[in-house]
C-alpha cells in the first residue's frame, strides 16, 4: 500500500530530471561524434520519462506513464531511423564526426 | 524516510554515469555508461511504484536500442578514441548554456510541486500491468494503433536508407 508521505518529495525528482536534461544537452553541445549525441538525445528522452512517471505516480494518474510508453516507442523508431543514417554517411565518408555533414548537399 | 537512501543511491548512479556517457572519449565506454544510467533509472521507476514502465525501460532501452548502439559501433569500427575535441572557446560556451538552461528549468519548476493534487487511494496499483494494459487498450487504443504505424514506417525507412546505398556501390 502506498501512501504519499512515505515516498521522496517530488521536488527532489523534478531537479534530479533537470539535472539529466541538462547533461543531456550539455553532451550534444560538446561532443562530435554523431552516434553520442544520439545517445545524449536519448539521455534527455529518459529524463522526461523520469520526471513523467514521477508526476504520474504523485497525481495518482496513470496517463503519464502511458505517455512514458509511446516516448520509448518514438525513441526506438529514432534510434534505428538515425543510426541507418549514420551508417550510411559513414559508408561515404568513412567517419561519423559531425563536421562532415556540413559538405553532404550535393 | 526509508525511501530517502536508495533515492540518492541512484540518483548518484545515475548523475555519474550521465556524465561518464558525455565525457568518456571511448564511445563504447559511453553506450556502456548510459546502460548504467538506464538502469539506475529503473531503480527511481521502482521506487515510484510503476513496476511495469520500469521492466519495459530495461528490455526496451537497455536491451533493445542500446545493443542497437553498440552493435553499430562495433560495425563501424569506433571503438577506439578517435574524436577530435571541439575548440575550447565552443566548450566553454556549450558548458554556460547546458548551466543556464539547467538554472532556467529548476527555477521555472520549483514552485511546481505546490500545484499539484495528491493522488487518493486508488494510486496504489497504478503502475501495474493490469491498470496500464486496460487503459492502453480503452483510452489510448487510437495512439497505440498509430505508433504501430509508426514502427512500420520507421522499419520500412532504415531498411531502404540501409539497401539503396549497396545498390549504387554495386553499379559503380
Amino acid at each position: 500500500m502506498m501512501n504519499a508521505e512515505s515516498l521522496t518529495p517530488v521536488d527532489q525528482y523534478i531537479y534530479l530530471s533537470s539535472l539529466l536534461f541538462c547533461i543531456g544537452v550539455a553532451g550534444v553541445l560538446l561532443r562530435k561524434n554523431a552516434i553520442v549525441i544520439l545517445m545524449c538525445i536519448e539521455l534527455m528522452l529518459n529524463a522526461v520519462n523520469l520526471l513523467f512517471v514521477s508526476l504520474s505516480t504523485y497525481m495518482g494518474d496513470a496517463s503519464g506513464q502511458i505517455f512514458v510508453f509511446f516516448i520509448m516507442v518514438v525513441a526506438a523508431a529514432e534510434a534505428s531511423v538515425g543510426l541507418a543514417i549514420l551508417v550510411m554517411v559513414y559508408r561515404n565518408t568513412r567517419a561519423t564526426n559531425i563536421n562532415v555533414l556540413d559538405q553532404i548537399k550535393n | 524516510m526509508m525511501n530517502q537512501i536508495p533515492f540518492f543511491i541512484f540518483s548518484f548512479i545515475a548523475i555519474l554515469m550521465a556524465l561518464g556517457t558525455i565525457t568518456a572519449r571511448n564511445p563504447v565506454y559511453s553506450v556502456l555508461c548510459l546502460i548504467l544510467t538506464f538502469f539506475a533509472l529503473s531503480g527511481h521507476y521502482v521506487l515510484l511504484n510503476a513496476q511495469f514502465i520500469a521492466v519495459v525501460n530495461l528490455i526496451v532501452y537497455a536491451g533493445a536500442i542500446m545493443v542497437l548502439f553498440l552493435f553499430v559501433l562495433m560495425l563501424l569500427n569506433l571503438n577506439k578514441a578517435t574524436e577530435a575535441a571541439k575548440p575550447v572557446l565552443w566548450q566553454i560556451s556549450g558548458a554556460i548554456a547546458a548551466g543556464l538552461i539547467l538554472v532556467t528549468l529548476a527555477g521555472a519548476l520549483r514552485g511546481a510541486s505546490d500545484f499539484m493534487v495528491k493522488g487518493g487511494p486508488e494510486a496504489a496499483g497504478i503502475g501495474l500491468v493490469k491498470n496500464l494494459g486496460k487503459m492502453l487498450f480503452s483510452d489510448f487504443v487510437l495512439p497505440f494503433e498509430i505508433s504501430s504505424i509508426l514502427f512500420l514506417a520507421a522499419m520500412v525507412g532504415a531498411v531502404y536508407i540501409g539497401k539503396r546505398e549497396k545498390q549504387e556501390e554495386g553499379e559503380q
